[in-house]
Order: structure tokens, then sequence, then C-alpha cells
């Protein structure tokens, strides 16, 4: 037998067979001091289950204490707000509204109210386009927040949580494909109104919603609330208190986690929301659990907004009437989604030279924003998207800033995660509810 | 193939290779909105307007009283911070919006007394972003500060114009919450804050060369192909203006 590098060989008839052995694990651990401050780094992500897409976390580890969290942003930069500038200002609508992907009619909203400012005619939206606007912004809150329990669940190891989640999710975005023939991305609100208006076929479903998703709310609660691992893995952890929070910028359920009823809808109200009856609801832990517990309120509070909007929702035009801002199409949702009604083409190609003028001036050229800068804020469902748009007298924007909440909020990692557990680094972080998509733009 | 950088291409040409690392911005000037009917160069415009200019309306400052609360918050600042003569180059309110226009090496004073002082009380940062108004002066970089005041339920944005390379205070001090957003503004802008704690890139790529979302800086992309015909990326179509 003899020893060549690493593995003893010996010639047997088969062959040459190699004997491979370990190094001697005694003299390994014991140049090691176990006592010692020996630090991990740990690269969390950018694929990874539990970090909401493409959020990468790099930890320093000592043991399963973590000493330091780095996030680091920027793997779904898609460069939204650079592409806004070379498309008219309608267009922009269909960008913006791939921001944040789990709540896409608020970023639709945000930036239509910013154009609407901007073009000074935010009191001539009509009651039904704004009361349409609160509808669908609301069930976008609900949604995304059963995404938020469906994925936070899962991350805590309550995987039936998810699926549940999922599903009473896909009701509602049943109801959007309904009415704007797209389940994400809708582009549905336009500078000046929606798209379309709301068929009777949604108001039935949303009808239908209203009462079905109560129930199943009760039944997730009373799964998750009174399970002790459940308890042992939201209370007390993540702990970051209204000083931390209003320092970093932390908004929305996180903010209200920790006391401070600081709701723009309620706070700076837009889009008629001072007209609905609802609550603010806080919690008072400052830890996962109060986020959760607040989240779980908005869902019911939001239901009670739905309903009242329903009951507002009066027969009206959902446009402007301007017709140099109105989009002169009207819109039908076909089988490949949205788009210009049969009966419009046929008028505008068939019929009506000054219709078609109209339509082609207006559709490819935009309409003209008169110069200025305005900043709109608006209740997110993860605190508070800002668009600060800025226009040169063009069709084009010159500049549109979106303040993402995810992107603010995901600077509190650090804050609830160093000196905790690693396991809590998934609990703080998913208690943020960050979109990468949002995060990123 | 090389661009050269008073080449009127409007964009970068197809067989060019995708903006990246390697480029250098500012590389090229798209074409100027404000000059013809189309916003094209060449001969592509046909309207007979090509001589056409658009300038920009300047900015100017807004005479008192503002209105609503924006003369109480002016005039708290003045009360609490001296060099508020100075330090102020306009006071614009527009849409019903309050600007107080910064010089930028004072941006930090004044968002500390914005911050502290009682009757201000402007805890929240809300967003901290740039514009780049190329062509209109030297200081073309604009760094904009959204405050809000939880307390009495303001807003009021601060202004600060810059050269292009130049430099701002960082605000991180003030408001924690500005660091990634400076990061932010300083990854598309190349703004440089000093006094920042970590001023790296947050979205691009760290080896990134160039600043995208400056004006000179161009859209990239490819053209897309459909049943044969081409169209090329949306910066060197035809901008209908």
């Amino acid at each position: 037998m003899t020893q060549s590098g690493y593995a003893s060989e010996r010639e047997t008839t088969e062959g040459r067979v190699f004997t491979v052995t370990g190094g001697d694990w005694d003299t390994v651990t014991g140049s090691v001091d176990p006592l010692s401050n020996e630090k991990i780094v740990v690269n969390m992500g950018p694929q990874h289950p539990s970090t909401h897409g493409v959020l990468r976390l790099v930890l320093e580890l000592e043991g399963e204490t973590v000493q330091e969290v780095r996030p680091v942003v920027g793997y779904l930069h898609t460069g939204i707000e650079k592409n806004l500038e070379y498309r008219n200002w309608t267009q922009g609508t269909t960008f913006v509204t791939r921001a944040d992907y789990l709540a896409p009619l608020f970023n639709e909203a945000g930036y239509c109210l910013a154009v609407e400012k901007l073009l000074g005619i935010t009191d001539e939206i009509t009651e039904r386009a704004n009361t349409i606007r609160v509808l669908f912004m609301e069930l976008n809150r609900i949604s995304s927040h059963l995404v938020w329990l469906a994925t936070t669940g899962m991350e805590l190891g309550a995987i039936s949580m998810m699926l549940y989640g999922f599903r009473e999710r896909e009701y509602i975005l049943d109801i959007f494909e309904e009415t704007t023939g797209l389940r994400m991305n809708h582009a549905y609100i336009r500078p000046g109104g929606v798209a379309q208006d709301v068929p009777d076929s949604a108001i039935k479903k949303i009808r239908e919603f209203l009462v079905y998703l109560p129930k199943k709310l009760k039944e997730y609660e009373d799964m998750l609330s009174g399970q002790v691992i459940w308890q042992e893995r939201t209370q007390g952890v993540g702990v970051l208190d209204v000083t931390g929070c209003v320092a970093l910028g932390i908004t929305g359920p996180v903010l209200r986690s920790a006391g401070l009823a600081w709701d723009l809808r309620k706070t700076m109200p837009y889009c008629g929301y001072e007209n609905y009856e609802f609550d603010v609801p806080t919690a008072t832990t400052a830890d996962v659990w109060g986020r959760y517990q607040v989240r779980l309120a908005e869902i019911r509070e939001s239901l009670k907004i739905v309903e009242q909007a329903l009951d507002r929702l009066r027969p009206g035009p959902i446009f402007v009437s301007d017709k140099k801002i109105a989009w002169p199409a009207q819109l039908a949702v076909g089988l490949d989604g949205m788009g210009n009604s049969l009966e419009h083409v046929a008028k505008i190609m068939g019929q009506s030279m000054e219709s078609l003028i109209h339509h082609f001036k207006l559709v490819t050229e935009g309409f003209r924003v008169p110069p200025g800068q305005v900043y709109v804020a608006i209740e997110h469902p993860r605190g508070e998207l800002g668009v600060h748009a800025v226009s040169d007298g063009g069709t084009h924007p010159y500049r549109v800033h979106m303040r993402d909440p995810s992107f603010v909020n995901l600077q509190a990692i650090p804050a609830m995660a160093e000196g905790a557990l690693l396991a809590d680094v998934i609990a703080g972080g998913a208690s943020l509810d960050p979109v990468m998509g949002g995060c990123d733009r | 193939m090389t661009i050269e950088p008073n080449e009127p291409t409007g964009g970068v040409p197809v067989s060019a290779d995708p903006v990246g690392a390697d480029f250098d911005a500012p590389a090229q000037t798209r074409p100027s909105p404000n000059k013809g009917m189309f916003g094209i160069t060449g001969s592509g415009d046909v309207s007979g307007f090509g001589g056409l200019v658009r300038r920009q309306p300047e900015i100017t400052s807004t005479p008192k009283p503002y209105g609503g609360y924006f003369d109480e918050v002016t005039d708290a600042l003045e009360e609490a911070y001296p060099g508020f003569s100075d330090a102020i180059e306009k006071v614009v309110v527009d849409r019903g919006e309050l600007t107080l226009h910064i010089k930028p090496e004072r941006i930090l004073e004044v968002v500390q007394i914005m911050r502290d002082d009682e009757s201000l009380r402007f805890e929240l940062c809300s967003s901290v972003s740039g514009v780049d108004y190329l062509n209109s002066d030297a200081r073309r970089l604009h760094v904009i500060y959204h405050l809000a005041s939880m307390t009495y339920r303001r807003r009021v944005r601060l202004e600060a114009a810059i050269p292009a390379g130049g430099s701002v205070p960082s605000v991180t001090s003030v408001y924690p919450t500005a660091d990634w957003q400076e990061r932010e503004t300083y990854d598309m802008f190349g703004v440089i804050f000093t006094g920042h704690p970590n001023l790296t890139r947050v979205l691009m790529p760290d080896d990134w060369e160039g600043h995208p979302q400056r004006k000179d800086y161009p859209l990239g992309g490819v053209p897309v192909e459909y049943k044969g015909a081409e169209i090329p990326p949306p910066d060197q179509r035809r901008v209908y203006q």
C-alpha cells in the first residue's frame, strides 16, 4: 500500500483501489477555540423562498445571533421611472402599475392623482370615478394583505395559511379581471378617470365576496392567533417603536403597530376618503404580532369601505368631460384583455373622420400638461406611496419619482434584526411586507 | 462602432453595444424636446416647424402672502433660522404646494430646524430624489426633499440645485430614512452627498458607469421585431410632442 496525496492506494485483481479517509477531526477542531468569537457570514438570497422576491440579506452571525445584517436591493430594477420619460402621460399608467405588483391599483391611483394635480383637474374627477377608485383600491388592499398573511404564514411554518390566503385573493383577482380584463397590471385607473365602467356582474361578485370573506377571516384568525408557535414566533419579535419608525421613515401598518394612527386616508384625505366611515386600527406592541393584528383589522375596515363604496355608486360618467384629456375610445374587455370596443373602431374607421383624427392625436401624441411639479401621497398597503411628477409642458412626463414604501421600509431590517436570532430576521422582514417590484422599480 | 459626442443620433444606434458597464455617460444628448414640432432632428421633421423653439418657463418667486399654512411655515422658519434670507433662494407656491429653494450648502441646517422647531415639526422625511434640468443653467441637478409634519399635517418641498459633479450635505444625521434615498439619488443622478455613511449604488450594479436618470443618458434598448417589421427602441422613435 502506497500513500500518494490524500488517498492511499493498492493494487488488486480488479484494478487499483483508492482509500480515502477524512482528516483527523480532533486536530481540526482542537485548533479552533470553541468559545472564540467565530463569525460566519451568511448570504441569504437573492433567491430564497422567504425573502419576498429578490431581496438579498448579508448576515453576520455569531452562532445563531445576528450581529449585523445588510440588505442588498436592486435585483429587480427595471427602470420604470426612466421609461416613463419616453412615453406619454397616459401610457405612464401601464408602467407604474408594474412597480409594486401586489398593489397595482395603488401605483396607478398615485400616479394619476399626481397627473391630475398637475393638470389642475383634481376637482373635476367625477363622483363615480372616485368611488370606483376607492372601491378598487380597498379590494386591492385586501388582496395585498391576504398575500401578506399567506406568505408570512408560510415563512413562519403555517403552510396551510399560504394556500388559504392565495385562494381568497383569487376571488379579488377574478373581480379585477372581470372589470379591467387583467388579474394584475391593470392600467385601469387613468389620468382623468378610470378606463371603463364596472360591469354589474363584477358588482354582484363583490357583494358575494363581502359575505364570504369575513367568515373565512374569522377562521384564519382562530387558526393562527391561538397557536402557540405563531405567538412565539411573532410576539416581541422585530420590535420597532414610533421613534424608530418615524426616524427611518417607516409608514403604514408597521408604524400603526407601534401605536401612531397615521393613515393618509384620514390625515390627508384624497379620492373622497373623508366621506367614508372607517377606523384606523393600531396596536401598541410594535412587534410582528401587532402588525398581524393591524393588518387583519385593516382587511375588516377595508370591507367596510368597499360596502360603503358600493352603496355610493351612482350612475354617471367615469371620465372627466374635457375631451382634450378624456381617453377618446370606448374600451371593452375582449378575449385578450382590455382594448378599443368594436363599435368605436367601426365608428372612427367608417363614419367619422373627425373622431378618427381626434383619436389619433390623443392616442399617439397625448395631452399636454402645464409645466410644474407636484407631490401626491396615498396610503398604500405598505405605507406612504408618494409620486413626485414634474412636467415641462410637454406630452411626456419630464420626471416621475415613486417613493415606494417597500424601498424605504426595508431600511428597518437592521434595526429590527440585529441582536436577535436568525429566525427572527425572517419574521421581522416578513412583517415589513416588502415587495421588490416596488422597492427596485 | 463609436459614437461621436455631438452626433445627432437621438439615442443608441441599433448596432451599438447595449448600454452597460463600459458606457461612460454623458455620451450624447437626446434631441431637445423643446425644439421642432416632433422633437426629432435630421430630415424626419416635415412639418415645417423644425425651427420652432419652446422656452422652459423660468421659476419665479411667489410674492407674499402665500396663503394657507405656507405663511406660517415660512415665518416660523425665518424666526427660528437666522440665516433665512441668505439660505433661501426662492419661495414658490404652485398648485397648492410650497417649495423652498435652498442653497445646497445650507440644506442640513435648514432640515435640522425644520425637524426640531416646535412650530415647524417636520418629523418625517417622505422622499429624497433628484431631477435633472438639463440645458436650464449650470446648476442642472436638483435634489428634492419632501418633508411631512405629522403634528400639523403639512407638507413642504425643499429643493437644492447643484451643478453636475457637485455635492450637497447629507441629511442622514437628521433624517436616517434619507440613507437609501440619497444613495438612489447618487446612483441615478450622480449627486454626491457629503457626510453620508455609505454612499454606494443601491439599485444599479456596483460596477455600473454613468448615472441612468440624467437626461443625457440614453434609454437604450433593442429594436422590437413583429411580423418581419422592426420597431426601434422607444427613444429613437418619432416623438410626438
